[in-house]
């Protein structure tokens, strides 16, 4: 029954965007008489002025990040808090991909994908690290973009919680998958 | 705070990278990391403009209006310092509901023209508000219902068994985020005035 119910979830999210793009304007130009074309147009031009705006704060995430990743300094941490973490029965093989996960999306996608390839996709250990992936995003990118696009630099204490948020996820996706799938 | 992570983890590259012998893969990665930055934002042109467009009839029909006003019982809650009508909770409500169904791709746009409105609100432009980081926490904390397309490929049949368990570590991580901005914004070191 879930099966059935998660297939048609998906099913039903690709039709969402194109329904949007054309519910939205026949709305308008039906019920409201909107000049659509005219609106839209007006409203697009800020794209560019939004997406140049994100460079300096994209760049300078970004490169950090890059360089955390190349220098071998995620093994060392993991090396450090794995006795930690295995102790309270954080399984060691999911703990790169929940230290990844935050910091690059790519970077963590790569990881489930040999999470899944190495222990099979009915293991829970790809089970643990796919429900982790789904359940946090790429803080640090999602900080610059947002913050960037208006041009804050004083981010106040949007990072810590942010990165508390994704150490209690990683956990409960832990703790959810031995409740549930074992 | 971010001036010391950002230099932290910087420094602590340059140390590891020597010590591991990866140095050239630091420099290369810096290089290469400062393109693809720049790659992303200029890739977000296009999508930025068609989403933003679209937002901009939504706000001429009153749609974004209808919308905020159903859901202002909740959002009064978590940003009690967004007046009532104000367009930023219609934007707001609207990157929420894209970030549920997974359409990351709107999620963005709605997402930053709702930071557009929310600095509008903004004495010191420089310092996020609390409606800002409040907003930008459940962001990060991801709320999404529906298992992205990506796992769903690598996952196959599996993924039926990991739709609830992510459901519930979703569910956590954004309590958990809401409750720590609720915290922290209340601490001296977090404040406006002291901001960085």
């Amino acid at each position: 029954m879930i099966e059935s119910f998660v297939e048609s979830l998906n099913f039903g999210s690709k039709f969402i965007i194109p329904l949007l793009l054309v519910g939205i304007p026949m709305y308008a130009l039906s019920v409201r008489k909107v000049k659509v074309y005219e609106v839209f147009v007006e409203g697009a031009k800020d794209g560019f002025s939004i997406a140049v705006r994100i460079i300096p704060y994209l760049v300078a995430i970004l490169v950090a990040v890059g360089m955390f990743r190349a220098s071998g300094a995620l093994d060392l941490l993991l090396n450090f808090l794995s006795p930690v973490l295995v102790f309270i029965g954080f399984p060691p093989e999911n703990l790169p991909l929940a230290l990844m996960r935050p910091l690059s999306g790519s970077g963590s996608l790569g990881l489930l994908t040999d999470l899944v390839n190495q222990h099979g996709a009915d293991s829970l250990t790809a089970k643990i690290g796919a429900t982790m992936f789904g359940s946090s995003e790429t803080t640090f990118y999602v900080l610059a973009v947002y913050f960037g696009s208006v041009s804050i630099s004083r981010s106040r204490h949007a990072l810590i919680a942010g990165l508390t948020a994704d150490a209690v996820g990683a956990l409960s996706a832990v703790y959810f998958c031995k409740l549930l799938l074992t | 705070m971010l001036n010391y992570i950002w230099f932290g983890m910087m420094a602590i590259s340059v140390v590891a990278g020597i010590f591991t012998g990866k140095i050239d893969a630091v420099t290369e990665a810096a290089i290469n990391m400062s393109r693809l930055a720049v790659e992303i934002s200029i890739g977000l042109i296009g999508i930025m403009a068609l989403w933003l467009g679209i937002m901009k009839i939504a706000e001429a029909s009153g749609l974004i209006k209808i919308i905020a006003r159903g859901l202002r019982p909740i959002t009064i809650r978590l940003f009690p310092d967004v007046p009532e009508d104000h367009p930023a909770i219609g934007s707001i409500v609207l990157n929420m509901a894209a970030n549920m169904l997974g359409l990351g791709n709107a999620a963005t746009p709605l997402g930053l023209k709702a930071m557009a409105e929310l600095q509008e609100l903004n004495p010191q432009k420089d310092t996020a508000t609390n409606a800002m980081v409040m907003f930008l926490a459940i962001n990060t904390s991801s709320v999404q219902l529906i298992v992205p397309a990506t796992v769903v490929a690598l996952m196959g049949v599996a993924v039926s068994q990991i739709f609830i368990t992510t459901i519930l570590a979703t569910l956590c991580s954004t309590i958990t985020a809401i409750f720590m901005v609720r915290m922290l914004q209340k601490m001296k070191r977090f404040s406006v005035e002291n901001a960085s």
